[in-house]
């Protein structure tokens, strides 16, 4: 199942500067494993010590917030887009 | 002076250089500007304050501000008014209305913000600024961004009220209308931000940006006295705003020009967004995302990213939060307009709406100090009031007429 995962700035620097990187995975959970194999030392950024996704982190499948969807438990399929995005402020 | 430490990660305390970043790079939580209080006590007093100019820049010091103020001199210091004749209608002893709907240029408390941001960006060198808008916040940067001679690019959901894009338009920015939620443009502008070399005044400017609202805290206790009130009732939009003032009153007892505090902080939101205020209701600290729902457009923010920070200060400070149907808070706007004659914007009428119920059920008791924070004005959202409002007498232009509709009218009254 590959997917496009777009990486936020602060992430960069595990990722080689890379922006938008391709991995596997048939959920988000696995996603992040595979992330993981291939990035060592994501998935302690993404998750936090309770393997939760860290509170100012919000992922989303094909720019669906993925708290919309089933959670770190969503599905992926091929050519899905996911973004990781650092919560920002508004108004 | 040297003021300035940075920034430092409001989660894990990390020390970052001072710069146009916004997240912890280890733990993503949100970098705050680091003060050196032991530098500015002492310094900073209610004598050095009083002496600086009748705006938001009295308080320059307290602000992430190294050189000149580029933009929004005349910004701040808006009136606090006691609102007798709401306090009577509520059945209270004490009401003061912050009443930013007259808050220069562009009519919201947003201009606080948004005067540091561009100031901000000027010093860091930038020519284009750029911002994710609920409606307020593109007003006031596309009018910052004239004055500044600076490009700019607002990014709003699609379906904003119409004066809010007049509102915007007028000082000739870019402005891209995205179809989707604020949530979905705030997501998109997160993305936009990372390959653009851009100051996104609320993303990688988000540091300094919300300092701003501080001014809105720091006004309400010098101009009750450098006193503290009992209650302050703040609507919650992103979550900033509410956490700000509570930081600004933790400030000036830090620096010694309050005594104690003892305000609890209230939030108020619109039922048909209002994430933050369930957390409050269910006491956790987990943000359940909402798509939102509600003629109070300026607050439509279903993902707050403060809204875990606006929760912990409703409970810090011992303070609650109140939701407000659409029916309410067209109630509450038209309600301060009655009593006080000050015509608010819908997130207004949400702060009305939501205080009225906490005074009701006794969460707010009616013989302590309430202070409303009036953030934006009615002339910016008159559609919601469109269907509620017609004129009472229609006539011909004759004398006879005039009597005639006059005696009907009190006919009808009596
Ligand atoms: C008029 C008005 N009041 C209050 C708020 C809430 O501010 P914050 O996003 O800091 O919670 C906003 C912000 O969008 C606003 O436009
Ligand atoms: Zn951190």
């Amino acid at each position: 199942m590959p997917v496009l995962v777009r990486i936020p700035t602060p992430l960069r620097p595990l990722t080689k500067g890379s922006a938008e990187i391709q991995a596997k995975g048939e959920t988000v959970d696995s996603l992040i494993g595979d992330l993981e194999r291939q990035y060592p030392g994501l998935k302690d950024r993404l998750l936090d010590e309770a393997g939760e996704l860290r509170r100012f982190i919000n992922i989303y499948v094909n720019q669906e917030d993925i708290r919309f969807l089933q959670a770190k438990k969503t599905a992926l399929k091929d050519g899905d887009e996911v973004s990781i995005v650092p919560a920002i402020a508004g108004g | 002076m040297e003021k300035l430490n940075g920034l430092r990660c409001r989660e894990c305390g990390r020390h970052y250089a001072a710069a146009p970043i916004h997240v912890c790079e280890f733990c993503f939580g949100p970098l705050e500007v680091d003060y050196r209080y032991d530098v500015l006590k002492g310094v900073v007093t209610r004598e050095s304050i009083a002496a600086g100019p009748p705006s938001m820049w009295r308080y320059k010091d307290l602000l992430p501000i190294e050189g000149d103020v580029a933009v929004g001199h005349h910004v701040g210091f808006t009136p606090l008014i006691r609102a007798q004749n709401l306090a009577d209608e509520l059945g209270c002893r004490e009401i003061w209305v912050k009443n930013d709907s007259v808050c220069h240029p562009t009519w919201s408390f947003k201009d606080r913000v948004v005067a540091v941001a561009v100031t901000k960006a000027r010093e860091f060198g930038f020519d284009t600024v750029a911002c994710a808008s609920t409606g307020n916040l593109a007003n006031s940067v596309a009018a910052h961004a004239a004055e500044g001679r600076l490009k700019s690019y607002i990014f709003i959901p699609a379906d904003l009220e119409q004066g809010k894009v007049l509102a915007t338009l007028v000082y000739n920015p870019t402005l891209v209308a995205v179809h989707g939620t604020y949530d979905e443009v705030n997501r998109l502008c997160s993305e936009i931000a990372d390959k653009y070399r851009w100051a996104f005044v609320n993303v990688n400017f988000r540091p300094y940006y919300s300092e701003g609202s501080k001014s809105h805290g720091f006004e309400i206790i010098e101009q009750l006295g450098w006193k503290t009130p009992g209650h302050i009732v703040v609507p919650c939009a992103g979550g900033s705003l509410i956490t700000k003032i509570w930081k600004a009153i933790k400030e000036l007892k830090t620096l010694g020009l309050i005594d104690g505090v003892s305000t609890k902080m209230h939030a108020a939101q619109a039922l048909g967004c209002g994430p933050i205020v369930t957390m409050i209701k269910n006491d956790t600290d987990v943000l359940v995302p909402v798509r939102p729902s509600t003629i109070a457009k300026s607050l439509a923010i279903g993902n707050p990213a403060d809204g875990y920070y606006a929760y912990k200060t409703a409970k810090e400070s011992g303070g609650f939060g109140e939701h407000a149907t659409d029916e309410e808070i067209v109630e509450g706007m038209l309600l301060l307009a009655r009593t006080e004659g000050i015509f608010t914007e819908t997130a207004g009428g949400v702060t009305v709406a939501a205080a009225k119920k906490l005074i009701e059920r006794g969460v707010i008791p009616r013989d302590e100090s309430i202070v409303l924070c009036i953030t934006g004005n009615g002339l910016k959202t008159p559609d919601s009031l469109q269907d509620r409002l017609d004129a009472h007498v229609k006539i011909k232009p004759s004398l006879s007429a005039f009597d005639r509709a006059l005696a009907d009218l009190k006919s009808q009254t009596s």
